[in-house]
């Protein structure tokens, strides 16, 4: 048939988000992954309806357990504050944490990573030295000592948080664009006068993100696990309500009322879990070429 | 075939084979009705274009399909008349790389790269005999003997990618025919190697079969092989047995339509009329080009030796011209079409477009020339990207000239007509298009500059010969109403016979011969000239003039 083919063209094909959903479905623990951030985004939505007034305001008698009292379903912790509202206030939180933290780490991440890797030469070796010495220092160190010094307002929190993570999506990036960079179609826009930047950000960009993507739901599960472990050592923004705040709170009273950091931290396992789910889930979805075999 | 001397049993024995695609392909069964025999003693060429399932029938024979999604589902195939499907796995495993070996096409693939050549024979040799190490060895070295490795000693000790590719192959060889198997099938084994490599693994193969008596299925998409080598040829189509038949029978009195259509597509080695320019004015010179690669040498190690892949490089091409630059992997030719449009940069020499200087052109004078002089790439699939719409594509190199966008893509649109493709093809993207209408696209897309000098870049070694022939009229007939200058390089020096009306010898960065395409082919002057069209796989074969349709 094939002596017959200039003008005949395949039939039309389903679409991108189509073939994307129906390779994403394949994996059951990929869609128990999204169906838990459904619902983690839902308890963020309706914070305001649960307790509209402050997640932080005495709500009853300190340290009820759980399932006691109908008006403070999962309890109260020690100053008498409602863990059911912090959980859905603190939803929020760390949505908005991971969320913002990610896209400030993934920008500066992926725009080292695509300069390094598009230029090479003495461009890359400075950007990856520079790389490697955040790499060097321990994420958590270094977070501890940015947060130290900037303050522990939530905006600063958020921007260590981005700024301690951006390394690996710069390896990633440069990756990507190192193999890109030499493919006949970079060479193909180059021969029709595009300019640098535009080959990097609208002809190589698109076609590097996959791989990008799959890791930001890693990043995202690291940054509420930074932020947590921040919270928990008392360095959090005590005005609000995070999941790693109700924790630090709760240690005090860790060995009999453990329930007060113990339901924060399935809500925080929870939602971990469903992201790097979800990573697993794009991963098949986007690069499928990996997984045949 | 076989009714005179029927005594000895074939060695293969394919009858009413099926093998089934998993659902969602776009045919049911990848194979349909095969029957084919091997003799002991024979080369049965498997002939077919891509998606014929040639290479299927092979994995069928070795029961290597990557089942269950594909899996013979009817049928069956004999060897030495045992039906295979009554054996075991381990049954099978004791038969393959013992009495049934298989030569693949791609030996930097097929080699493990983390063993010795020496240790990956030897292999073959503890898993199928109970030789000692000592004796393994030697036969090891006798089998890279046999296969005519300079030095096997050295190459016994040598990885993989120490070796050239031709060389590789030989190793492969030598390990498909160390147990000196009854059945050898060759998955396109000469496709990946240069013309004169080529030449010598073909005869290697002969030779060796000759000696060994083993019967050969070679699969092959190229009719020049299969005139070089066949005892018989099967022609596939679709995964069906258009035509079988003596090589001879076949290759000159064809039957079957898409046969006679396949051999009318295989470009001739006569060059048609040739055509006069001396009126015409350059549009493209260059003189004394140079451009060596240096390797990046490591913290200690220092600089490791220049390689010179353009040595004072020097030609011009008049306006309407096809220039070819023949030559192997390795002479320099593609560097030459990467240098004149500067995706690389030359340490030397100087290049002329229509008058002007484009080696040491600034940058904004360099995008103005770029619109004049335009490439057409190799891989069609890697040359587009895939993240775009074709009207897109085509429509980008006039945008980034300054056109307005809206106009750009209207005249990309007028564009997929002429390369004459449908105009629904503008909304697709490009990985839902064939490879031969991706390379329409690709040429939509220089065209779309309205340039004066075209650079292709082996535009269709990708191809299907059909296909191939396709493309090749669609550039010969654009080139007569666009008056384009084209710098076409090749290997193929069938192509470049067809298309070209002078051609360039490149050897090792050097133009060592350059002249009318009828004085090279005619008389060639120097050695390696004529060389490499005596490499030429069937040039003796003369295509029959077939008077039917070709379409």
């Amino acid at each position: 048939m094939s002596l017959a083919e200039a003008s005949a063209l395949p039939p039309e094909e389903p679409s991108r988000a189509l073939v994307f959903w129906r390779r994403y479905r394949r994996n059951k623990a990929a869609v128990l992954g999204l169906f838990l951030l459904g619902v983690i985004v839902l308890l963020a939505l309706t914070a305001g309806l649960y307790e509209p007034v402050d997640p932080l305001r005495r709500a009853g008698e300190p340290l009820i357990w759980p399932f006691q009292d109908w008006a403070t379903p999962l309890g109260t912790d020690q100053l008498g504050r409602d863990i059911l509202a912090g959980i859905f206030h603190g939803a929020r939180i760390s949505l908005m944490i991971g969320v913002v933290a990610t896209l400030i780490s993934i920008a500066i991440g992926v725009v080292i990573g695509a300069i390094a890797g598009y230029f090479g030469g003495w461009v890359d070796d400075v950007l990856m030295r520079v790389t490697e010495a955040f790499q060097t220092v321990p994420n958590f160190v270094l977070l501890l000592t940015l947060v130290a010094i900037l303050g522990s307002s939530i905006e600063n929190i958020v921007l260590a948080i981005g700024i301690v993570s951006w390394t690996a999506p710069a390896r990633l990036a440069r990756a990507e664009f190192m193999s890109l960079r030499r493919r006949e179609f970079i060479e193909a826009v180059r021969n029709l006068g595009v300019g640098d930047m535009a080959i990097i950000f609208k002809e190589i960009l698109p076609n590097a993100l996959p791989p990008v993507v799959v890791y930001a739901s890693v990043i995202m599960a690291l940054a509420i696990l930074l932020e947590s472990a921040l919270a928990f050592l008392g360095l959090g923004d005590p005005n609000y309500a995070s999941w790693g705040n109700m924790i630090g709170q709760g240690r005090s009273v860790l060995r009999v009322e453990w329930f007060v950091a113990a339901i924060p931290g399935i809500a925080i396992v929870l939602t971990v879990l469903s992201f790097s789910l979800l990573g697993e889930g794009l991963n098949e979805a986007l690069n499928p070429r990996q997984k045949k075999g | 075939m076989s009714d005179v001397a029927d005594t000895p049993t074939p060695i293969l024995e394919i009858e009413n084979l099926r093998v089934s695609l998993p659902k969602g392909a776009d045919r049911p069964y990848a194979l349909d009705g095969l029957n084919l025999t091997v003799n002991p003693g024979e080369i049965v060429c498997l002939v077919g274009e891509s998606g014929s399932g040639k290479s299927l029938a092979a994995g069928a024979v070795m029961r290597l399909l990557p089942e269950p999604l594909v899996r013979m589902s009817g049928g069956s195939v004999k060897f030495d008349g045992q039906d295979l499907s009554t054996l075991t796995e381990a049954q099978m495993r004791g038969l393959r790389g013992d009495r049934m070996a298989m030569i693949f096409q791609e030996p930097m693939t097929a080699l493990n790269p983390q063993k010795t050549v020496g240790w990956q024979i030897d292999e073959v040799l503890r898993l199928h005999t109970d030789m000692g190490a000592k004796a393994r060895k030697a036969r090891a070295l006798e089998m890279l003997r046999d296969v005519h490795i300079p030095d096997p000693d050295s190459a016994f000790n040598a990885y993989p990618h120490q070796v050239s590719g031709g060389q590789r192959q030989r190793v492969m060889i030598a390990m498909a025919l160390a147990m000196s198997p009854r059945l050898v099938i060759a998955d396109e084994p000469t496709t990946a190697l240069d013309v004169t490599t080529q030449l010598q693994i073909l005869r290697l193969i002969r030779e060796l079969q000759a000696s060994q008596g083993s019967g050969i299925l070679f699969i092959t998409h190229d009719f020049g092989v299969v005139a070089e080598i066949a005892d018989k040829v099967a022609v596939l189509r679709q995964g069906e047995l258009v035509e079988h038949g003596p090589a001879d029978d076949v290759l000159n009195r064809p039957r079957h339509p898409y046969t006679r259509a396949l051999i009318a597509a295989v470009p001739d080695l006569r060059p048609p009329a040739p055509r006069d320019f001396s009126d015409a004015p350059v549009v493209l010179k260059a003189e004394g080009m140079l451009k060596t690669f240096k390797a990046r040498g490591g913290m200690f190690t220092g600089k490791r030796k220049a390689v010179a892949a353009v040595d004072h490089v020097s030609f011009d091409i008049r306006r309407g011209e096809t220039l070819g630059v023949v030559g192997e992997s390795g002479s320099g030719k593609t560097t030459v079409s990467r240098c004149v449009t500067r995706l690389l940069e030359a340490d030397g020499g100087r290049a002329e477009l229509d008058g002007r200087d484009i080696l040491n052109a600034d940058a904004r004078t360099l995008r103005a020339m770029r619109a004049e002089i335009q490439m057409v790439f190799q891989d069609p699939m890697a040359s587009l990207n895939p993240r775009k719409r074709v009207v897109d594509l085509i429509a980008q190199g006039p945008i980034v000239h300054g056109m307005n966008p809206g106009k750009a893509r209207e005249k990309a649109r007028e564009l997929l007509a002429l390369v004459e493709l449908s105009p629904a093809a503008a909304e697709r993207y490009p990985h839902e298009f064939s490879g031969g209408q991706r390379q329409r696209i690709g040429i939509a897309r220089a065209l779309a500059m309205e340039p004066k000098v075209i650079v292709a870049d082996e535009p269709v070694s990708a191809l299907d010969v059909s296909v191939q022939a396709q493309v090749l009229r669609l550039l010969a007939d654009l080139r007569e109403r666009l008056d384009l200058s084209l710098l076409f390089v090749t290997h193929d020096l069938r192509v470049a016979a067809q298309l070209c009306d002078r051609v360039a010898v490149m050897e090792k960065g050097k133009i060592v011969e350059m002249g009318t395409v009828a004085e090279i082919f005619a008389a060639p002057a120097h050695p390696y000239t004529r060389k490499l069209l005596s490499s030429i796989p069937g040039r003796d074969w003369v295509p029959p003039v077939l008077k039917d349709d070709a379409a």
